[in-house]
This record gives structure tokens, C-alpha cells and sequence, in this order.
């Protein structure tokens, strides 16, 4: 792959400036800002730093309520449609969920007629180990080809001009109880893939592919000994406890490591300066965490690693020995912030927690240099910033055989996979989330492969104040909340944000909404056909518009009680998420269609 | 009262207690601790009530029947339902990454002899198959206690309590709900 233009001028001060904003208060890198007005999408995340910021300005706070539907095309699945559309050269691809169709869309055309549609035959047998509806997050583009990942485990290369198949790679194996879920993230010149299945006894792991062949790089398992984690000489992490030779070994029962979780099914960011990646593991299994006394390394915790040959460089553990499901699997958004008021820029990592604490890292480093709640918690008490450990409240520490009430935040956690987006001109961070706690019941679990291996009966309901969805523009640098928006429902979708200071993001109801980006005042919503848990996208048409796109289609794991038609009498199915969301049937039916929106063209 | 007068009083009772075990079944507890193997040849149960030419009519097994009405062998499905981690699929039957057992919604039927059969040979869309790792008789009390899940069990065979976190009702208090034969939200694409 060539060198991205990021890696010649990582400069991203710069593209603040010239963007001529009054408020520069923090950068972040944005791996395709060849020019601040690139009306391309071609990563879920949009860029290298996940920030999920459109540099478009022709929509902004005073036009957004003229905002109209321009085309739609129905993705013929009606599942969760967790995917985020990919726009590159006038062309639009959507993956849909199993069956894992990709459509490539020409936007060149009026209705967007489809140029080519690809199937990659996915063995239906896989939908009964996916643990939370057979979603799909997004495709990835890089060097003429689209990147993605099947639910049976195959990570695939296409000609992105003709559709044609280059290569694929069975990565996957569903007999043990492993999917794969994620979106690839392709950086130099490595495809980036990892499992999902953290429900059902798995070892995670993420495996770097060659983007021209497919050929296996590098796999870095995220348990066991030293050399299957690739840790070496270069792993310095920040704290004492993440120090020891073969810690994802021996911080597990004998053997426990192999049928550990801490899968890769989320997100990565890629610095081009410091040239690490960073992302974060799942869950230990089984959930029963009196199963797996000690810390459960590597799971639910975070890498950096060199993408050359994967060698970890730091790692650190959001949630050792996680009691609560409590993935870390969620974005890392790199930012440059004036951190300490000594007046320099620090590279820093910002993540809005399932555990329910915004972290503020050091992302050369790996320490923690703020960790504060964003909705009410008391799983844990506190993070210890001088240790780095999370704090479990004795309280609420579960015991087989014995209910325990009234944890907050509930396993899905106080945000779930549905990214965040940053907006360099505010400086807040645009948090889709969760208002969740529970009652968790920890039962004794046997390993059967390619079963689920869980270990407790749960139920979810609303946190405190009734709502159980939230939207939260949060403000790393003063640590606080700066506005909030109350969702009766969770907000499973993703957010953005575009230099026009609008944030869209989708309601489990169908309503597809545009706040002011500095106040959360509602400008602008629209009722979609179902339930959205999708990623909204921005970019500039072949006619110079300005577009925002969003798919709508109710599922995932919050959803699963409409599209599987979950039976909430019994208040653990749907691993506890039905009890909170008895009323969905109700407020949505499943569906899978493509939304588009623009101004009139005049 | 003389000794015995109360002979024939005790007598009397036993009598009743007979009776009344005729009209409820006593066979609800009896324990087949081994059953017999499988009968070679036995008829496969039909997935589907389309038959081409007119309906040819087929009689449901005597062994599931046997198991249907035994508050044992409901129990012991009912423990094997946690053993083989048919809970994390199917939740305490609402469902979850498997389809929902308590309510009337059977993809692949409802009767105890399909549910033994889709237990065995899997289904093609994500339900495992079991062959080879259960035997015929766990296989028939599991399939006779997801038959219960929908309240579709005598209320004389059937536990009145619950285990674990109380997640649902006891299966005496399930209304019976008779299986429908199609499932509406199977709404998946047929594969490709």
C-alpha cells in the first residue's frame, strides 16, 4: 500500500487552521486529510484516530431542519444493521448482515442504482454462535479494494471497481463458537482482523493479513503464553501489575486461558507518528467470574502494538478479573490535548468505557491520567490513578448461587460497540449510550465447545431517573458532562459529527436525529422504517452536495427481542437485555433500508 | 375405634388413593433409570404438515408419550437444559441466540417426536447437532422438557417450582399454547 498522506504530514494543527476555526482547543490525527474538505468515508471510523468528524460545512445548524430523504435501497436483511456505510469514488458499499451480501452503490446516478452486488455464501450454521444477532460493522477501503469479515469467520478482499473476488481467508471456526463481526482496519498494507464469541468460550485474538495476498502477517492471541500474545523486548507497559513473564497464563486457573475470551470484535486506531495501533479485548469467559480466580489477562483490557509484526508495546486492564462482562472492546479516540495546563500538547487516548469511565490515556505510555464516570456506577468505586486498578465495590461483588440487585452499569455496560465521534471544534466527545443496571445470578457453567459458556442468569432494567438510553457530549479536558440528552430508549447506534456543528445519531425507535453540536438543542429528526443501531456517515456527492447516510434496522444484541423474536416473560432471555426492553415489539418492527439525506437540490 | 376398623379405614384410603392415582397417573414418577435402544426402523417425524397428494396421517410415538406425562424424566430434561448449555441459547426458555421455547413459534414443530428429532440432527440454521453426544434418553427428557416450556405438560407431571433466579413462572402456571406451525419471525433469507 502507498503511504498515506497522514504519514508524510501528520500535522493535523494544520488542518485546524485552515479550516479557520475560532476554537482549536485540541487536534486530532486524521489519516486521510490530504485536503480538510475530503468528502470521502472510507473507514467506519472515517480516520486513522476514530474520530467519526465530517469536515463537510454545507450543512450546518441553520439549514439542517430543510434536511430531506434522496434516495433509499432496502438491504434485503431484515436484521440489526450495525454497519456504517463506505463512500470512495462516487461509489457507495454496504455490508449487509448474514447473509454478508456487499452492494456497491453509484452514486453518480440518480436513486443510486446498484453496479455490482457480491454474496461470499455464508454458512448459515454460524448464526447459532453469533451471541448478539448476526450484525456486520462496516467494510474498509484501502488501495482500490473493500475489505470484510463474514459471520462464519472469512475476512475478504474485492476489486472495488468491479466486485471481483481476490482473495479470501477462512479465519474463523464456528465449531468452537468463534464469528467474526468486526470491521477490518486496514493499516500499512495489513488488514486487521479480529474473532468474536467471548460467549462461548473462545480465545481471542486479532490477526494482521497481507492486503495484497490475504496471507497471515502476524496473530496476536489475547491469552496464553508470552509468545502466542507477542510479547517480547518491546512490551513496556506503564504499571507494575501488567509486568511479569507469561501473565496471560498464569494470572487464569491451569488451562483456563485457552477458553478465556478477551476477543477482538471492536474497534482500532492507528497512530502514524508513534506507528502503533490500539485496541481493546473482550470479556474473560465463562461470565461466572468465581470460575477464573486472578486477573484474566489479557481480557477486558487494551494493546498498543507495532503493526509490522504485532509485538505489544503496552497493555493495560480496564477490568481485571471483569465481574460483570465489562468488554473493552470500545473506539480509542487519539487526540493531541493541552493536558496539565503546562501549555504542551499530549497524545492521548480517549475512551468512553463499557465499565462506565471515561479513560484519558497516555497512548505512548499506557498510564491513565483520568478515569471519571459518565453515568452513575457502582460496580466499581473508584480507578486508582496511582495503581491504574479499577475498584470493584465489595457490595456488589456476585457469588454463585446468590441474586445480586441493583449493579449499574449492566453488562452491556454504560456504552456498548456504538462509537463515539470527536469534534475538533468543540472539543467534546459525542457518547451514544446506555442507562442501565441489573440483577446477576452466577451459576456453575461446563466448557462444552461451540456452546455458549456464560454462567449466570441476569436481567436488565432503567438506571437511575427511568430513561434507559442516553446521549452525552462529554468534555475531556474540564472531565465533566458538558450537555446531555435523555433517550427513553439505549442508544445503540453510532454518533457523528460535522464541522457544520451538527451531531446525528438513531433512536431504537426509528427517529434518525441532528442536535446542535454545542448545546444538544434538536434541529432536525426523522422517522425511519425500524429501529437504528447503525453508524451515520457524511460525505460529498459527485455533485458537490453534502449527504448524510444512516442504515435503519433494528437488532444487535439490544434488538434481538424483535428480530428473534425474544419471549420477555422469561426476563434472562436474551442474556437479560429483554427484561429492559419489554415494550420494542411495540415501538418497532425489524427492517434493513439504506437512508440518505440532503438538502433540496436547488 | 377398634383396631380393626381402622384396618378397613386405612384400607379404604389406599383404595382412594388408587383411584385417584388412575385418573392423575401414576406413572408421573416412574423412573426409567436406562430405556430401551431405539427401535431400528422406527418412522422419522415429518418437519412439515405440506404433503404433496394429500395428507397421510402419522402417529405420534409411544416413547414420547411415555416421557411427556413423567414429572422424572421432565426434571431430568430439565437439568440436562443447564448441563449441555441449552440455556445460553435458549435463555430459561424466552430465547436468546436460539429461538424462544415457551411460546407457540416452532420453526421445525412442536410435538414432542420433532423436538427429539431437531435435537438430534441439528437445524440448518444454527441449531447444533446433539447425535453422538447424548444418548436416545436425554435426548427424549429434554425434548419432553421443552415441551413443558410452553406449558404444553399435565399439570401432574409437571414441577411446580422453578430453579435459579425467578425467571419465569413454575410450568403449572404456563397457559398451554399448541404449537403453530410456522414461525414468523424466521425471517432469515433462505441460504444462498
Amino acid at each position: 500500500m502507498d503511504e498515506l498522506p497522514a504519514m508524510r504530514d501528520p500535522k493535523s494543527a494544520l488542518a485546524c487552521a485552515a479550516a479557520a476555526l475560532v476554537l482549536c482547543l485540541s487536534t486530532a490525527f486524521d489519516s486521510r486529510a490530504a485536503t480538510v474538505d475530503d468528502g470521502t468515508w472510507t473507514m467506519p471510523a472515517r480516520d486513522y484516530a476514530s474520530t467519526r468528524f465530517s469536515p463537510l460545512t454545507q450543512l450546518d445548524t441553520r439549514n439542517v431542519a430543510k434536511l430531506q430523504v434522496e434516495f433509499t435501497f432496502s438491504t434485503g436483511v431484515n436484521r440489526g444493521q450495525e454497519a456504517a456505510p463506505i463512500v470512495v469514488d462516487d461509489t457507495m458499499y454496504l455490508v449487509t448482515p448474514f447473509p454478508n451480501r456487499v452492494y456497491a452503490l453509484d452514486l453518480t446516478q440518480p436513486g443510486a442504482p446498484v453496479k455490482w452486488t457480491f454474496d461470499p455464501k455464508v454458512a448459515p450454521a454460524a448464526q447459532g454462535v453469533a451471541c448478539c444477532d448476526v450484525v456486520n460493522r462496516g467494510a474498509a477501503y484501502a488501495d482500490g479494494r473493500i475489505f470484510f469479515t463474514t459471520l462464519d469467520g472469512q475476512a475478504l478482499a474485492l476489486d472495488a471497481v468491479s466486485g471481483a473476488e481476490q482473495w479470501r481467508v477462512k479465519l474463523a471456526n464456528y465449531n468452537v463458537g468463534e464469528t467474526i463481526t468486526m470491521a477490518p482496519l486496514v493499516v500499512k498494507g495489513k488488514v486487521l482482523v479480529g474473532n468474536a464469541g467471548g460467549e462461548l468460550g473462545v480465545r481471542g485474538w486479532l490477526a494482521a493479513l497481507d492486503a495484497d495476498s490475504g496471507r497471515l502477517a502476524w496473530k496476536a492471541y489475547s491469552t496464553g503464553p508470552d509468545r502466542d500474545v507477542l510479547i517480547g523486548a518491546a512490551f513496556k507497559p506503564f504499571y507494575p501489575t501488567e509486568r511479569g513473564k507469561d501473565l496471560g497464563q498464569t494470572t487464569w486457573p491451569p488451562g483456563a486461558w485457552q477458553t478465556g475470551g478477551g476477543t477482538v470484535w471492536g474497534w482500532i486506531s492507528y497512530d502514524p507518528v508513534l506507528d502503533l495501533i490500539f485496541y481493546g479485548t473482550g470479556n474473560p469467559g465463562p461470565w461466572n467470574a468465581e470460575m477464573r480466580p486472578g486477573d484474566n489477562k489479557w481480557s477486558s483490557g487494551m494493546f498498543a502494538r507495532d503493526p509490522d509484526d504485532g509485538q505489544a508495546r503496552w497493555a493495560y486492564q480496564f477490568s481485571p478479573h471483569d465481574l460483570f462482562d465489562y468488554d473493552a472492546i470500545n473506539e480509542s479516540v487519539l487526540l493531541d490535548l493541552p493536558w496539565g495546563g503546562s501549555g504542551g500538547m499530549r497524545k492521548v487516548l480517549v475512551r468512553p468505557e463499557r465499565n462506565g469511565f471515561v479513560y484519558v490515556m497516555d497512548r505512548a505510555t499506557g498510564e491513565v491520567l483520568a478515569a471519571d464516570p459518565f453515568v452513575p456506577v457502582n460496580s466499581i468505586t473508584h480507578i486508582d490513578l496511582a495503581t491504574g486498578r479499577a475498584e470493584y465495590n465489595p457490595a456488589k461483588r456476585p457469588t454463585t448461587g446468590r441474586t445480586t440487585r441493583e449493579i449499574c452499569p449492566a453488562a452491556p455496560g454504560a456504552k456498548d460497540w456504538n462509537p463515539a465521534a470527536y469534534s475538533k471544534r468543540t472539543g467534546l466527545l459525542y457518547i451514544p449510550h446506555n442507562n442501565l443496571c441489573m440483577d446477576w445470578s452466577p451459576t456453575e457453567v461446563s466448557y462444552i465447545a461451540g456452546t455458549p459458556y456464560v454462567g449466570v442468569d441476569t436481567k436488565f432494567y432503567a438506571g437511575p431517573g427511568g430513561h434507559r438510553g442516553l446521549f452525552t457530549a462529554w468534555d475531556p479536558l474540564r472531565r465533566r458532562v458538558a450537555w446531555q440528552v435523555k433517550e427513553d430508549l439505549p442508544v445503540w447506534s453510532g454518533a457523528l459529527v460535522t464541522a457544520g456543528d451538527l451531531v446525528f445519531y438513531g433512536t431504537m425507535d426509528g427517529w434518525f436525529k441532528a442536535l446542535d453540536a454545542r448545546d444538544g438543542k434538536l434541529l432536525w429528526q426523522f422517522k425511519t422504517d425500524s429501529g437504528i443501531i447503525g453508524q451515520p456517515v457524511s460525505y460529498r456527492g459527485p455533485d458537490g452536495r453534502q449527504y448524510v447516510a444512516i442504515l435503519s434496522g433494528v437488532g444487535g444484541w439490544s434488538g434481538a427481542i424483535v428480530v428473534a423474536n425474544l419471549d420477555a416473560r422469561d426476563e434472562t432471555a436474551g442474556g437479560g437485555f429483554a427484561n429492559a426492553l419489554k415494550d420494542l415489539k411495540q415501538r418497532t418492527t425489524a427492517g434493513g433500508t439504506l437512508y440518505v439525506f440532503a438538502l433540496p437540490a436547488r | 375405634m377398634s383396631s380393626r376398623c381402622l384396618r378397613a379405614s386405612v384400607g379404604a384410603t389406599v383404595v382412594a388413593a388408587l383411584l385417584a392415582c388412575g385418573v392423575a397417573g401414576c406413572d408421573r414418577e416412574r423412573r426409567e433409570y436406562r430405556a430401551a435402544p431405539a427401535a431400528p426402523g422406527s418412522e422419522r417425524p415429518r418437519l412439515t404438515d405440506l404433503q404433496p397428494g394429500g395428507t397421510l396421517a402419522q402417529a405420534p410415538s409411544a416413547t414420547g408419550a411415555r416421557y411427556e406425562g413423567n414429572a422424572y424424566h421432565i426434571n431430568q430434561g430439565s437439568r440436562w437444559f443447564r448441563s449441555f448449555n441449552c440455556n445460553g441459547c435458549h435463555g430459561n426458555g424466552g430465547g436468546s441466540m436460539g429461538p424462544a421455547l415457551m411460546d407457540d413459534q416452532w420453526r421445525y414443530g412442536g410435538t414432542i417426536d420433532q423436538i427429539h428429532a431437531t435435537i438430534l440432527d441439528g437445524r440448518p440454521n444454527g441449531m447444533p447437532s446433539w447425535r453422538g453426544k447424548l444418548t436416545d434418553q436425554q435426548a427424549w427428557e429434554l425434548a419432553a422438557y421443552v415441551r413443558a416450556l410452553s406449558g404444553n405438560v399435565s399439570k401432574a407431571a409437571a414441577p411446580s417450582r422453578r430453579e435459579g433466579m425467578a425467571a419465569t413462572p413454575p410450568l403449572t402456571r404456563i397457559k398451554p399454547q399448541p404449537p403453530q406451525s410456522s414461525d414468523p419471525s424466521a425471517q432469515n433469507p433462505p441460504p444462498p
